[in-house]
């Protein structure tokens, strides 16, 4: 009984960091209908930053802020030189192009960064603020869940309640009824991928907290993944993407706890197979949503 | 106020729109009106900004804005009801009225709001709803009253008779002729050229994309062949 609540204190940690890549794909997919294959590259910027950040001193909040911040102009700017010149021309056009951002950063990790996994600066006491019995909630663990809680809650606000997240919800329903209403739907994209890197690049902190080894190449499975979790909740929906993360870690801890760790990887393309049998659109997708 | 001069839109190879000239006059209700696919709304989309022209010039009050772009074109008064209706399904019916004054500034847009209430009563008792949910009647109420939340000066409406019943249509009919009365320039696009013509002062005949006749709404309904072709008669 401990070792599985200890398990489903692992996963929820987890997931939280699938869940807050997931929210980046489905965000940019629901607005512009992109599966953004860099997104996961965005999500070790994050980690890079923050590394660089602690190394060089800076306290924890503060690299933090940073290894949002910097991800986020990554965005901005990927959009802006990458995916926008093509936002007329064909789906695959801009989904091939995304590969070709995704290779170019990871790439360009492994040339500026080296190959070699680096140690992520410990620096959170490795105690744990929870105990139950056998089970135990280590700091790290208790901040990655409390901290992505915290974003996820500020990004529903967001998107219900500003103008801008409204607006960011009308695009992702109507594109050229959103024009009509004299959104500058340029601007909403650009906000959109700002929010979803901003996310990735918190997950890249926590994770590297939390596994503490760090690497150029970290963003493919995890991105992976993370793109598979949104699948399952059903893309191009937020509370989705959240639930489908949640989902992920706790399923991957699970089976690695009590199967065997051999499985893991499996695990998160069994669920893609298992949901696109079920419900193709998702859990939380309805199928006459078939987006324009 | 709108002058549209030789005016040509492609789609790829297509040449919908083939060198269409005509004009708005501050105040006044024009119609368009033509048979299926004769290019109505495909003016509307480029005086809109959502396709560009190839050749020609949109002018309003003596400033070119076929380049502008969208969001640019609704910020000097032109608001579009577009066809089809096109509200925000899963949006409640307060927050597409809200979108439609997207670009107002802070609470600037709440004298509209209660006249588009007062227009539309329906759309304040459905308020909380989600739009995906309304009829079809109250969507397009919900479409007209979104376009005049961003208190344009000329509204563009793309066959707001589509899909509804006689009495609904009169109705919708009626209330255009209001928002006109309180000042607003309408340019109307319909295949009800019966209606259209009655409440327009100019009508354009359109046959597939050019300008087969033009004229005052009056002379236009009493024209041989505007009745045999579009008012059954
Ligand atoms: N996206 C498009 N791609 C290619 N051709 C198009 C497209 N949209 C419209 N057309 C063509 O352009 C012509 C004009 O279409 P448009 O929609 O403007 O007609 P309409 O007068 O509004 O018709 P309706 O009364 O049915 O709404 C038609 O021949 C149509 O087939
Ligand atoms: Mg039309």
């Amino acid at each position: 009984m401990s070792q599985l609540l200890q398990q489903l204190v692992n996963g929820l940690s987890l997931g939280s960091i699938y869940a807050l890549i997931a929210l980046g794909y489905t965000m940019v997919y629901g607005i512009i209908r992109l599966i953004n294959f860099a997104h996961g590259d965005i999500y070790m910027v994050g980690a890079f930053v923050g590394y660089f950040a602690l190394r060089g001193g800076l306290p924890l909040p503060f690299a933090f802020f940073l290894a949002m911040i910097i991800p986020a102009l990554f965005g901005l700017v990927i959009e802006f030189f990458a995916y926008r010149p093509l936002r007329n021309a064909p789906r695959i056009a801009a989904l091939i192009t995304a590969i070709g951002v995704s290779l170019f950063l990871e790439n360009l990790g492994i040339l500026v960064l080296s190959p070699d996994p680096r140690p992520f600066p410990q620096v959170l006491p490795d105690k744990s603020i929870i105990s139950y019995g056998d089970v135990n909630v280590s700091l790290t663990q208790f901040l990655m869940i409390v901290i992505t809680l915290a974003l996820m809650v500020l990004l529903t606000l967001f998107v219900h309640y500003t103008k801008t997240g409204k607006a960011m919800r009308a695009v992702s329903q109507d594109r050229e009824a959103a024009q009509l209403m004299g959104i500058n739907i340029n601007r909403i994209i650009s906000v959109t991928f700002v929010i979803g890197s901003a996310l990735a690049g918190a997950a890249g902190v926590l994770v590297g907290l939390y596994i503490p080894r760090i690497e150029p190449l970290m963003g493919v499975m995890y991105g992976l993944k993370a793109f598979v979790a949104a699948v399952i909740g059903g893309i191009g929906i937020i509370p989705g993407a959240m639930l489908g993360g949640v989902l992920m870690g706790l399923a991957e801890t699970l089976v690695t706890g009590f199967l065997a760790s051999t499985w893991r990887d499996a695990i998160a393309f069994g669920l893609l197979i298992l949901i696109l049998l079920i419900k193709p659109s998702g859990i939380f997708g309805t199928s006459s949503r078939t987006k324009v | 106020m709108l002058t549209v001069e030789n005016l040509h839109v492609y789609y790829g190879a297509i040449h919908a729109i083939q060198g269409i000239s005509f004009s708005v006059r501050q105040g006044e209700i024009v119609t368009l009106i033509g048979a299926n696919g004769a290019g109505k709304s495909t003016i509307l989309k480029t005086i809109s900004g959502l396709l560009r022209p190839r050749g020609g010039k949109i002018i309003l009050e003596g400033e070119e804005i076929s380049t502008l772009a969208p969001h640019q074109i609704v910020a000097r008064g032109i608001s579009q009801v577009p066809e089809g209706r096109r509200v925000f399904p899963e949006l409640s019916v307060m927050e597409n009225l809200e979108l439609g004054a997207y670009q107002r500034k802070g609470k600037e847009h709440m004298d509209e709001l209660k006249r588009v209430f007062t227009l539309f009563p329906r759309l304040k008792e459905r308020r909380n709803q989600r739009a995906g949910t309304l009829s079809g009647g109250e969507q397009q109420m919900l479409a007209i009253g979104r376009g005049l939340m961003a208190k344009p000066r000329l509204l563009l409406l793309d066959e707001p008779s589509m899909g509804l019943a006689p009495l609904l249509v009169k109705e919708i009919f009626s209330i255009i002729r209001e928002i006109n009365a309180a000042g607003t320039t309408i340019l109307l696009v319909e295949q009800n050229a019966n209606m259209a013509l009655s409440i327009a002062q100019t009508g354009y005949v359109l046959e597939t994309g050019e300008i087969a006749l033009s004229g005052p709404a009056g002379e236009l309904t009493r024209n041989e062949e505007v009745r045999k072709a579009y008012l059954g008669l």
